[in-house]
């Protein structure tokens, strides 16, 4: 799986199959300060995600 | 996870009118966001609705008002401009350009093109014109937290161009919200929460025959003068809705964050209210509500010390609202949060001035 962490400008690769919820958590990420998106389209925490996704992780906290 | 409104009209087995949504919808839809979990049809519904119920409950607008919009190109603000012009409130919008290198310029940017494909006015005011430098170069040398300048110049600046409009809607979401209220709860400053809230300032129509401070402030604003009144229409929505919003509409906004924003206090009561929302949720709802049924209580408190000490307004401390004697703006003090902030720069430019003619003498 091909992860883009946004607010870190982070790329990885991960075998995972699971939830978006479980994602992040496995990553250590704040589901309250983050939207994803899986293959370019936004999706909910209890969204399943599998091996051949392309998921990006977008920090909502933005301005000042 | 499908979305909870559909499977409702699925769940019946026919096609119906959902009178919350005013939708019908024979599709299972995927969710887009959880909590609710709702698909991009029925979150943006939810979303608008959410604005336009804090718009009524609240008496925030009404389409006869003159509205500008403190906007920055972030996406609070500009997803504020983009409803309003929706609801039919036909906004202008006023940016403050701090000249904070990498970020300002990028949001400037983007705002000024939305409100040209929007056909919206955009009036944008810099520090650098108004007071002579930039952010950055205000705080070389100075010992202070950025946002405290940084705020107080804003603040001044979109107060004192908006006297032509009749209110200033601001893009505070309840994440903002629920920040300042405990911010202030930790600094045991009852008076900055009594400002808090959906709308601050003087409903000039409204409150007639108050006590003295009020009745200044009605004046004041009769000749053009004061505080103009600010509105929120994000108030109930969490920063996380409006970024969903902001992804689902398209809208292009820059979601840069402030370079520093990590040195500030509201900052981590931010990480500490997401750390808290992720194991106890509804948090920061909770926060909101509670705070919203004291605050009459709080309002009167702290209206009641200001009718007091103005009765007396050459007394030190006092809190009447009166003309800063540098700027003429109005304060709380003798002297204007931002003109206290003006002078420190100066006095801080001349000393590094000072002491750089001492070092070219020793070189010499």
């Amino acid at each position: 799986m091909k992860i883009f962490i946004e607010k870190t400008n982070k790329k990885l690769e991960k075998k995972f199959s699971g939830t978006v919820a479980e994602l992040l958590n496995l990553l250590k990420l704040n589901s309250e300060t983050v939207l994803v998106t899986k293959n370019n389209t936004l999706v909910s925490e209890n969204e399943a995600v599998k091996d051949s996704d392309e998921i990006k992780i977008l920090s909502v906290i933005s301005g000042g | 996870m499908e979305c909870t409104e559909c499977k409702k009209i699925i769940g019946k087995n026919k096609i119906i009118n959902n009178p919350k949504f005013n939708q019908k919808s024979k599709n299972k839809s995927s969710a887009v966001f959880s909590n609710p979990s709702l698909c991009k049809e029925h979150f943006t519904i939810y979303f608008e609705n959410k604005v336009k119920k804090a718009i009524k409950d609240f008496k925030l607008l009404s389409k006869k008002d003159k509205l500008v919009v403190a906007a920055s190109g972030g996406k609070d603000s500009t997803v504020l401009l983009y409803l309003l012009k929706k609801l039919g409130y036909n906004p202008e919008a006023l940016a403050i350009d701090e000249g904070i290198r990498g970020y300002r310029s990028e949001t400037l940017k983007n705002l000024k093109s939305f409100c040209r494909q929007n056909n919206i006015t955009l009036n944008i005011v810099s520090y650098k014109k108004e007071f002579g430098e930039e952010l950055d170069t205000m705080l070389h040398g100075l010992k202070i937290i950025p946002c405290s300048l940084c705020g107080a110049l804003r603040r001044y600046l979109l107060n004192k161009y908006s006297r032509k409009y009749n209110k200033i809607a601001t893009g505070h979401n309840l994440d903002d919200e629920s920040q300042s209220i405990v911010m202030n709860l930790l600094k045991n400053n009852l008076e900055l929460n009594s400002r808090l809230g959906p709308k601050t300032g003087i409903d000039a129509d409204r409150t007639a025959g108050t006590d003295a401070n009020i009745k200044l402030q009605i004046q004041e604003i009769s000749e053009g003068k004061g505080f103009v009144q600010r509105v929120k229409p994000l108030y109930f929505c969490t920063e996380k809705e409006v970024m969903a919003y902001t992804l689902l509409k398209g809208i292009k906004v820059d979601f840069a964050e402030c370079p520093h924003v990590p040195e500030s206090f509201r900052a981590h009561i931010r990480d500490m209210l997401n750390d808290y929302e992720l194991s106890h949720p509804g948090t920061k709802k909770s926060i909101i509500k509670n705070f919203l049924n004291i605050l009459p209580k709080l309002k009167k408190h702290c209206s009641r010390n200001y009718s007091n000490s103005a009765k007396n307004h050459e007394e030190k401390n006092s809190k009447t609202l009166r003309p800063c004697k540098i700027c003429g703006e109005p304060s709380d003090n003798e002297t204007c949060r931002a003109c206290l902030f003006l002078a420190m720069v100066k006095s801080n430019n001349s000393k590094a001035k000072s002491l750089n003619n001492n070092l070219l003498q020793i070189r010499v």
